[in-house]
């Protein structure tokens, strides 16, 4: 707090050199200071958690996305009296024609079967049973493939043999899913928000009234409400982004640890798991940024009610 | 600034009044009258002891001119202003005119006292190394040189007097209010420190001394208004 008068210029010499010249006018009361401090950092950090959550649980439903996307599979399903092997042929050139096709790779007899494995358990003889065929088409990124054609070509050429999945359903489930993910994650965030600007008024409340003779002294002194107000404001503010900025860090650093343990579990067998459910556990820039964004809305919003709280109080 | 007007045509050329009070009564909640039909006028540049025994009214007059109530019936004007129904802007533009020595000092007790005699001009916006010279100049003027770094609580009671009064005169005010403001210190300090309200009305300020110490009215002949029950009496 204090500040010296040394170096060029100082006009007064004689000046005791720790003269204390400009503490804030509202007296900072420390043991409800920290409190407030704290209950700002702990929710920054709730919120930091929701935020980086909802933002890696999108990252991944978009990778996952991606992927899905690029392939669609035709299906050449046995018909009676039909040779199958000729319709698999048939399908595959007519796909391989359609612009937009990059690859098309047929599964063998063998490899369907092994897709029925976890199904129906391995030693079957399913040579019996009419096990449809699968043609997986990768999409190339340049022109855009028309499925709706190939749909077309497929069923005239093939008509109740062959269709086109294109995982349309599975894309938007995992699409509603992950925009759930994300609005509940929003909500949170908004939530925790309010809570810290309610927090805050109610804080900012107690501090008035606890320093109702300095408010007084200063209107006797010639301030105005909106002078008392923003020396409220700056020392609420100082508040909010100590414990924005403690909250935000130990969301990050809780983020930076999770994504350690994930990296080291992942050799193991749940690391797997993990994996396919997470990705890599990487939160992402954007992660990292909305986690920062939070701590200093939560310092605005702090220094914002608490100047409104006063001005109202003042009213 | 109508009201000015309407002052200024009252008092048929006269300068405006820097308080008028005009049959004002005061009541606070359903009680009894404290002030009943007071009338009086202070003057620009004049200088008045305020005096009456204890509960008389004097500090409820005190606040009347501060603004910190409004009279219950009757008009005041302060500085030529109308004050019932005043903007709260215009209402900080007011006493940043007014100096005031409040009885129980109300100095902040987490400031220094330099910070506290600081504070009118603080509030105003300015910048610490505009007025530094000035507070510091005050400070060693009141006897308070070498204490200006101490936090009020580690101040005498003589001390805290002398930098309130300190506080109330660094902004040179228009019109200086004092509520007993020799009531904590030796009749040597005292003389003192009156002189120094008289220095301060030669350069042009209207002063108001809120006193029961007859010793300092004796010492310089003003006009008194005496408050007794209420009403109040002007002598001199």
């Amino acid at each position: 707090m204090a500040r010296t008068t040394s170096g060029p210029g100082a006009p007064e010499p004689a000046l005791p050199p720790t003269l204390r010249r400009n503490a804030p006018l509202v007296p900072t009361d420390s043991a409800a200071s920290r409190s407030l401090a704290a209950v700002i950092a702990i929710l920054t950090f709730l919120a930091g958690l929701c935020a980086g959550a909802a933002e890696m649980v999108a990252s991944s439903a978009g990778q996952w996305q991606g992927s899905v996307a690029q392939e669609v599979t035709i299906q050449v399903r046995p018909g009676p009296g039909r040779d199958l092997d000729a319709d698999i042929a048939r399908a595959a050139t007519i796909a391989r024609s359609e612009p937009g096709i990059g690859d098309a790779r047929v599964f063998s007899k063998a490899e369907a079967e092994r897709l029925l494995e976890p199904w129906l358990g391995s030693g079957l003889d399913l040579s019996d049973l009419p096990v449809p065929r699968l043609i997986a088409l990768r999409l190339a990124a340049e022109p855009a493939a028309d499925l709706k054609h190939l749909r077309a070509r497929l069923t005239e050429a093939l008509p109740g043999v062959a269709s086109l999945d294109d995982h349309a359903l599975w894309l938007q489930r995992l699409s509603t899913m992950a925009n759930t993910f994300v609005g509940v994650g929003i909500g949170i965030v908004v939530l925790v928000l309010v809570a810290t600007g309610l927090a805050v008024a109610f804080a900012t409340r107690g501090a008035m009234a606890g320093n109702r003779e300095v408010v007084e002294v200063l209107h006797f002194v010639g301030a105005d409400d909106d002078f008392i107000a923003r020396a409220f404001q700056r020392r609420f503010f100082g508040l909010g982004l100590r414990g924005g900025a403690i909250g935000a860090l130990l969301a990050i650093a809780a983020f930076a640890l999770a994504g350690l343990l994930a990296r080291a579990a992942r050799s193991g067998p749940a690391g797997d798991e993990i994996e396919a459910l997470f990705g890599a556990f990487h939160v992402g820039w954007r992660g990292y940024a909305s986690v920062i964004l939070i701590g200093v809305i939560a310092s605005l919003v702090t220094g914002v009610v608490s100047r409104l709280t006063v001005r109202r109080f003042l009213a | 600034m109508g009201a000015q007007v309407n002052t200024k045509s009252l008092l048929s050329g006269a300068e405006a009044a820097v308080v008028q009070f005009e049959n004002v009564g005061m009541r606070y909640g359903l009680g009894p009258e404290v002030l009943s039909d007071v009338s009086f006028r202070i003057a620009p540049r004049s200088f008045q002891f305020l005096t009456g025994p204890s509960g008389a009214g004097k500090t409820t007059l005190l606040r009347l001119i501060l603004l910190s109530v409004r009279p219950t019936r009757g008009l005041v004007s302060v500085f030529g202003e109308e004050v019932s129904g005043i903007s709260s802007g215009a209402l900080t533009g007011l006493r940043r005119r007014m100096g005031v020595v409040f009885q129980d000092f109300r100095l902040l007790d987490h400031l220094t006292t330099y910070e506290n005699v600081a504070l009118p001009l603080r509030v105003q916006g300015r910048a610490e190394t505009s007025y530094r010279a000035e507070v510091v100049e005050l400070l060693r003027w009141v006897g308070l040189g070498e204490r200006m770094h101490a936090l009020p609580p580690l101040l005498s009671g003589g001390e805290k007097q002398r930098a309130a009064i300190a506080r109330a005169l660094i902004a040179r005010p228009d019109l200086l209010l004092a509520d007993e403001p020799t009531g904590n210190v030796d009749p040597g300090l005292g003389r003192r420190l009156l002189r120094l309200f008289l220095e301060l009305n030669k350069l042009g300020t209207s002063v108001i001394i809120a006193t029961h110490d007859f010793g300092i009215m004796d010492a310089y002949p003003a006009r008194r208004m005496v408050l007794g029950e209420g009403r109040l009496k002007v002598e001199g």
